[in-house]
């Protein structure tokens, strides 16, 4: 498989369906996991990283059941291709920025994905689509297990699983549900919202994780704690709080609507309009304008567009997508024009309006 | 001109320097103010837990105190007390042995709890002296290659190659 068979395609965490998958996006579960006999990566010689990326891709091509899994090295990768595998939730930001030996390892659905010297030797990360927290925990847990057969993890009897920064230790484990809550963010409530989860202990993040922008209005909620609870209850705690979430977004819109139906209209209609008319426009707009879109359509505002039309236009539009799609690298001038295009295309197709793409 | 991110007039224009090409930038108030604090989340994550260690080393230490702890080093990684303090991350599995008082109360403001509860491996828990003794030897190789002891290095390879042998086969 190559990087490109997966542009074309949406990505799980994006694919918009199971229960709830108007609010919730995806779920997600990563397990930070070193190496007994390696230092961590901040003490690592550069040899040492390059032993520790042959020992764990030797071992994850053992397994059987992972002929299919795509194995990149990151290094390697020229700047577009490691933004494209960031924009994917492939790997994390930091990874991609990082210097030295790493890899990441990729399920073929992108369910899974397994990322070498990262700030562990290993983070195993599952994604799935919508609120599916059960079904991702014994999923990561069976990958874990396929690994921790062949290498000896570094862990203490008292401190379980030992990891570079003592916030990760213990369990290794985050838990985080991604949730699309651009009503919240109409009535100015978000920031209520998330005082009140850091109270409980629950960290909230953008799209793309750490000091990412809550761009579109995707928002990440996870567990802050990982040692001293075990893995199911730091599940369930992220788990028990989503419908409580979902329920203030629900009312948050529904209070949009009877408040304000004609403001509220007329936002996602320009919202839609700009997108299919802009001859040149930002990501960070594009965003912002396909999430009131996104809930225009969830609200019945929009009838003639599909979520997953959206869900697929919010990754392409972004830069190392757009440039991936056209198959050319493009300053940011000319990935302006290039999405403006991308959208119209996409956007006035669904019209069905031959005379436009005859044009 | 209005905001990007709502219809408010922008009155704040921020340009960003820190890609390749600058970036214009026009918020209201507002979301000026969540921008510019966002932006800063990853430096403020990192200065919470500086700050959590901070606190507690104040705490019952003298000036004294803290700078001979800031010079205790790992006789595995070589880490000081000082470098882990400053970066916020560990340089080898054993510092949790060797600074584990420091850790403790530490990780109990963290997480609220010094007992893991979950999940533990089920090959290779014992015997972790084996894989410290790895990470002490190439570190020692490293140091002898620097100071140009090949003779010492050559040595330190050799018992390297001799332990990886030995490392008892899981699975």
């Amino acid at each position: 498989m190559k990087l490109e068979e997966l542009a074309g395609k949406c990505g799980e965490w994006l694919r918009g369906s199971g229960p709830e998958s108007d609010i919730v996006i995806s779920s997600r579960i990563r397990l930070a996991r070193n190496l007994a006999e390696f230092p961590f990566i901040r003490k690592c010689t550069d040899q040492d990283r390059a032993q520790i990326e042959r020992v764990l891709r030797d071992r994850i091509k053992e397994v059987g059941e992972w002929s299919s899994l795509t194995y990149v090295d990151v290094a390697a990768l020229d700047d577009v291709d490691r933004q494209f595998l960031v924009e994917r939730q492939l790997i994390s930001r930091e990874h991609s920025e990082a210097e030295g030996a790493r890899a990441v390892a990729i399920d073929p659905h992108e369910k899974f994905s397994l990322m070498v010297n990262e700030e562990d030797h290993l983070r195993i990360q599952v994604m799935h689509s919508g609120l599916d927290l059960q079904a991702a925990w014994e999923q990561i847990d069976h990958i874990d297990d396929l690994i921790e057969r062949r290498v000896t993890y570094a862990s203490h009897p008292r401190w379980g699983y030992l990891t570079a920064c003592p916030t990760n230790v213990g369990t290794g484990m985050r838990v985080s549900v991604m949730l699309h809550l651009p009503a919240l963010v109409i009535t100015r409530q978000i920031e209520k919202v998330f005082r009140s989860l850091h109270k409980i202990s629950l960290a909230v993040r953008g799209l793309y994780g750490e000091g990412s922008q809550a761009m579109g209005d995707f928002y990440q909620i996870s567990n802050q704690i990982t040692l001293g609870r075990s893995e199911q209850e730091l599940i369930g705690q992220v788990r028990d709080v989503v419908p409580v979430l979902i329920d203030y977004e629900r009312r948050a819109r529904e209070f949009l609507v009877k408040e304000s139906q004609k403001d509220l209209h007329d936002r996602v209609s320009r919202a839609y309009g700009i997108l299919c008319t802009a001859q040149t426009i930002s990501s960070e707009e594009t965003m912002h304008l396909l999430s009131s879109v996104r809930m225009g359509i969830n609200l019945g505002l929009i009838r003639d567009l599909e979520i997953p039309t959206v869900n697929k236009l919010f990754i392409h539009t972004q830069p190392a997508h757009l440039q991936k799609l056209r198959g050319v690298e493009l300053d940011t001038a000319d990935r302006n024009i290039e999405r403006a295009n991308y959208l119209q295309r996409h956007l006035r197709k669904r019209e069905g309006d031959d005379d436009l793409e005859k044009n | 001109m209005k905001c990007q991110y709502c219809e408010k007039p922008a009155t704040f224009h921020i340009t960003e320097l820190t890609g390749e090409v600058p970036v214009e930038l026009h918020f209201c108030e507002e979301h000026a103010r969540i921008y510019l604090t966002q932006s800063d989340e990853p430096e403020e994550s990192n200065s919470s837990l500086a700050g959590v260690l901070a606190q507690h080393l104040k705490v019952g230490q003298t000036a004294e105190e803290l700078a001979r702890l800031d010079q205790r080093a790992c006789p595995i990684c070589g880490i000081t007390f000082y470098e882990f303090r400053h970066a916020g991350r560990l340089g080898c599995p054993h510092d949790y042995v060797c600074f584990s008082q420091e850790l403790e109360p530490l990780i109990m403001n963290i997480h609220g709890a010094v007992e893991h509860v979950g999940k533990r491996p089920q090959h290779g828990v014992h015997g972790t002296d084996h894989q410290t003794r790895m990470i002490r030897l190439r570190r020692e190789m490293k140091e002898a290659v620097e100071r140009e002891d090949y003779e010492k290095a050559s040595a330190i390879r050799d018992e390297i190659r001799k332990l990886e042998k030995q490392k008892p086969h899981e699975c």
